[in-house]
């Protein structure tokens, strides 16, 4: 079957891709466009490594096609740096050591931030639950919440 | 930030003890770090593997043509492609090794075992093909009667897995196989004499469920082989010589014909040191004369890879009025999978190990059964053994009359204590880590209505092993180190850091990599808690040497003899009468001058590191039960462990929480569970349910140092004793909260309601 021709922008830039119809977000970011820092922990929608932001809405890439991309925005990992300086939330985790084997912690960091875009000021209560959608199997969540409460805290000026 | 939170005013150390960015950082939280499945080659294949869908089928046939037609097929493996393997057991770190299983267990052969067993397998050119050839390869199964239930395995007349399996360690042997592959037994004292001795007796029979390691990077690898037999591997492991020294057993290829890189890995917790996909990858690879990148997914994760075993335990505790132990035994009975191995010893070991007692008894089965091969999972063995009898202690300390923490310290294990299992403990830190718990302000702070407090502690050996490291010294004073043990929680961050120490240089002059397998000499995995112990140690060394040599240069330059030169604050320079005739050389000078002298600088360290020293954990859990749903969870918890020294006390504090997590979760949400068809029913994190943020407190961690005399830093493996104790918290916090000892993991809502009725019916419930 004839692949699908589909233009979008990711991280600002316009791309264009050809992908099969079966063919998710996560494949095309991963295998086409060369974004492996999207991560694929179970592509049942379960564990949020592969969490991205589309117009920004956070998703789990794995549970949307390529197709459904079409002339949509898209945020990844890679573009939450600006050049050489880090998103807080970046030069949060590393200060908190909010990460050990750090193969989750791209999606968290895609989903925190969409947290902090929704809610600048947000409990522990409210981190816990938001992130309840992205597993993290080595850190047991304590300094993963700790980095993002305090990267919130800065953004805020506090 | 390179703060130093930890320093006492004049600590003897710059680096030790700070808590740096770790180096390997930025790449983590930008997406630059390349995992196993990140890697792409050139006409690069993608493989897929056949699972069986019977948990006990003999393979009459295999008839892959079909598949072999597909247009996009380029090559498929079966057990035709793997040499068969003697039986012969190698020991393997804390576990053993038999290469007849490995090979069958990586591609079934005369019969499948378990749900999920690998068969076959294609390489083709897209995943869509490789799909679609999967279906056409025909298998003729005989299907055979199954056993799950590993006390059912042990009955007479249970489905047999190996017509051959005849029980070891028992005398006289028996005459016939049966699934019990081997009791082991050990002990001092004379257990029935301690407990004619005992004011007070539990015993007690506990169950638990298999749970799964639960890493979130799937097995992922890349493997291209040459036309003449060279190959390169890129692969997600704990440790890429062990999976060289398999892939190049079960294919029969040199050793040295292959090269394997480590990866990011995307955690592992024991169910990264040992090989699935690999060898099948190359195997296609060589087949195909193309790149194969295999990547599981988490469906095939839970079917076919780890987990640790399920087990029934019988543990009976004796003790006298006045609070100490005069008695303990306990019998293990653990699921290996399909194929021997449980880590049942590992087990028997850990049991009674921190308490110090004279009559001890100890006696283990391990027992194959039809679920996959089970794989070290963070001290393999130990906290299956030790729920069992930190529950009882928690029983028999309250018939006493003491308080948990109390009735611990009247038993603890300290320097000098003989366990069990041989070894007498050099400084060790029970002791101190039961005072602190007593000490914090959690054990004092008073409970809300409907939660329980509970109290554990747990042990684990830690081990050493083989190890390399070189450290060069660059051509600008700058230093290149690299270590052979994959780096999965900050290793290279500790690494650095000591090297720092020894070398008095700023941290940021030293870049520290994972080498593969062509870079140094032969390195264990990253497992058993070694690797901060065992590549601290060569790096240590290592950066000795390079300070040795460093000496030898200038004192050449100098013409001044070898120990009239030191190494002090970051400089070579004349010590003793001499001193002040030369100006100091840094490092970066040395480096200038190291051509002129003999060549590049490089220190280097091969070693097997011994005196590894076990940890000794405290943890203390508050628990709140929903009388409405038998809903139990943590509202507070607190880790206290023995870290010998902490170097990065962050990451340090992390296992201590990492490992109460997953504690946690073995506690209270995960199980494997099994229809009557004997397939696995809840292959995804949906339904096998790890700890989520919201279901967890802040995890507070106390650090107590008591340092090995037997590291350069004093240094104790930390990563795996913090899994030990939660079980046991867990339990123990919903018995106060409800009046009812739970005996079967883990304490879901149904079962804890059930429960609760009953006890409400006879008047025993609290809530």
């Amino acid at each position: 079957m004839a692949k699908h021709h589909v233009t979008a922008t990711v991280n600002g830039d316009a791309v264009e891709f050809l992908c099969e119809t079966d063919e998710t977000l996560l494949d095309v970011l991963r295998n086409q466009l060369g974004l492996t820092g999207t991560k694929e922990g179970c592509a049942t929608g379960d564990c949020g490594a592969c969490s991205v932001t589309v117009d920004g809405c956070l998703v789990c890439s794995c549970l949307m096609l390529g197709v459904e991309a079409n002339g949509k925005s898209i945020a990844t990992i890679e573009g939450m740096a600006h050049g050489e300086e880090l998103h807080p939330l970046q030069r949060k985790f590393l200060e908190h050591a909010a990460l050990q084997c750090g193969v989750c912690t791209p999606g968290f960091l895609v989903a925190a931030k969409a947290l902090l875009e929704k809610k600048p000021d947000p409990s522990e209560t409210e981190v816990r639950y938001w992130l309840a959608g992205n597993l993290c199997r080595c850190t047991g969540y304590d300094k993963i919440v700790r980095a993002v409460l305090d990267a919130a805290a800065e953004m805020r000026g506090a | 930030m390179q703060e130093k939170v930890k320093d006492a005013p004049g600590s003897e150390f710059q680096w030790i003890g700070t808590r740096p960015v770790r180096p390997d950082g930025v790449d983590k939280v930008t997406g630059r770090a390349k995992f196993g499945a990140d890697l792409a080659m050139p006409g690069q294949l993608v493989g897929k593997v056949l699972r069986s869908p019977h948990p006990h089928a003999r393979i009459k046939s295999i008839d892959a043509s079909a598949a072999l037609a597909l247009p996009g097929v380029k090559a498929v493996v079966t057990r035709d492609d793997f040499m068969d393997q003697p039986s012969e057991f190698i020991p393997a770190g804390e576990m053993m090794i038999n290469y007849r299983d490995v090979v069958r267990n990586v591609m079934a052969r005369e019969k499948v075992l378990y749900d999920g067993h690998p068969v076959a397998a294609v390489a083709a050119t897209s995943a869509s093909i490789a799909r679609r050839a999967l279906k056409l390869i025909k298998v003729d199964y005989e299907v055979l009667p199954h056993v799950i239930d590993v006390v059912e395995a042990m009955q007479p007349g249970a489905p047999l897995l190996h017509d051959d399996m005849i029980t070891a360690g028992v005398e006289p042997a028996p005459k016939t196989p049966s699934n019990v592959a081997k009791r082991i037994e050990f002990g001092m004292g004379d257990v029935a004499a301690g407990f004619k001795q005992a004011d007070v007796v539990i015993e007690r029979v506990f169950t638990t469920k298999p749970v799964h390691q639960g890493y979130i990077e799937p097995h992922a690898c890349i493997a291209s082989v040459s036309e003449d037999g060279q190959a390169e591997l890129w692969v997600s492991t704990q440790g890429h010589w062990i999976v060289r020294t398999h892939c190049a057993r079960l294919l029969g290829w040199d050793v040295a014909k292959i090269r394997v890189t480590a990866a990011e890995i995307g955690g592992g917790f024991g169910g990264k040191t040992v090989v699935y996909l690999e060898p099948v990858a190359l195997a296609l690879a060589r087949k195909s004369g193309r790149p194969v990148k295999m990547v599981m997914t988490r469906e095939e994760v839970f079917r076919a890879s780890g987990p640790t075993s399920g087990a029934h335990v019988r543990v009976k505790i004796g003790a006298r009025k006045d609070g100490r132990i005069v008695a303990a035994e306990a019998e293990l009975k653990y699921q290996a999978g399909a194929f021997q191995g449980s880590p049942v010893q590992p087990g028997a070991m850990c049991a009674f190990a921190p308490y110090d007692l004279e009559n001890v008894k100890v006696v283990g089965y391990d027992v194959v059964s039809n679920r996959p091969k089970v794989a070290a999972y963070r001290a393999p063995g130990g906290p299956i053994a030790e729920f069992a009898v930190e529950s009882v202690i928690d029983e028999v300390a309250a018939k006493t009359g003491m308080s948990g923490i109390d009735f611990r310290l009247r038993n603890a294990a300290r320097q000098g204590t003989k366990a069990a299992y041989g070894p007498k403990f050099g400084p060790i830190g029970m002791v101190e880590t039961l005072e602190a718990a007593k000490a914090h302000a959690h054990w004092r702070t008073p409970l809300a209505k409907n939660q329980g407090r509970g109290v554990a502690s747990g042990f684990w050996f830690n081990i050493g092993g083989e190890t390399s490291v070189s450290l060069s010294l660059n051509e600008d004073g700058t230093l290149s180190l690299t270590a052979g043990t994959p780096d999965i929680g900050g290793l290279r961050a500790s690494l650095c850091m000591m090297a720092a120490e020894e070398l008095r240089v700023p941290l940021d002059k030293i870049r520290v990599q994972i080498g593969d397998t062509g870079q140094l000499g032969y390195n264990f995995l990253t497992g058993g808690s070694r690797s901060t112990f065992s590549s601290g140690m060569a790096t240590v060394e290592a950066a000795r040497d390079v300070i040795k040599q460093a000496c030898k240069r200038a004192a050449q330059l100098w013409e001044l003899p070898e120990d009239a030169v030191e190494y002090k604050d970051g400089a070579v320079r004349p010590a003793g009468p001499n001193a002040g005739k030369h100006a100091p050389m840094s490092l970066k000078d040395v480096a200038g001058i190291a051509g002129k002298t003999g060549g590049p600088i490089v220190g280097y360290a091969r070693l097997n590191a011994h005196g590894a020293a076990p940890s000794f954990a405290t943890h203390i859990a508050d628990v709140e039960v929903d009388p409405e749903t038998g809903r139990a969870w943590v509202v507070r918890y607190t880790a206290i462990q023995d870290a010998g020294r902490a170097i990065h006390p962050s990451y340090v504090e992390g296992q201590y929480q990492g490992g109460a997590a997953q504690g946690i979760g073995w506690a209270l949400n995960e199980e494997y569970v099994y229809g009557d068809d004997g397939r696995l029913q809840n292959p995804g994190f949906l339904d096998y349910r790890v700890p989520v943020a919201s279901d967890l407190p802040m995890i507070d961690t106390v650090i107590v140092e008591v340092p090995n005399p037997r590291h350069p830093y004093g240094v104790r493996g930390v990563g795996e004793t913090p899994i030990c104790p939660p079980m046991a918290a867990v339990a123990n916090a919903v018995a106060d909260a409800t009046g009812i000892r739970f005996t079967e993991l883990p304490l879901s809502p149904p079962r804890v309601l059930k429960a609760l009725g009953e006890a409400r019916g006879n008047g025993q419930a609290k809530i």
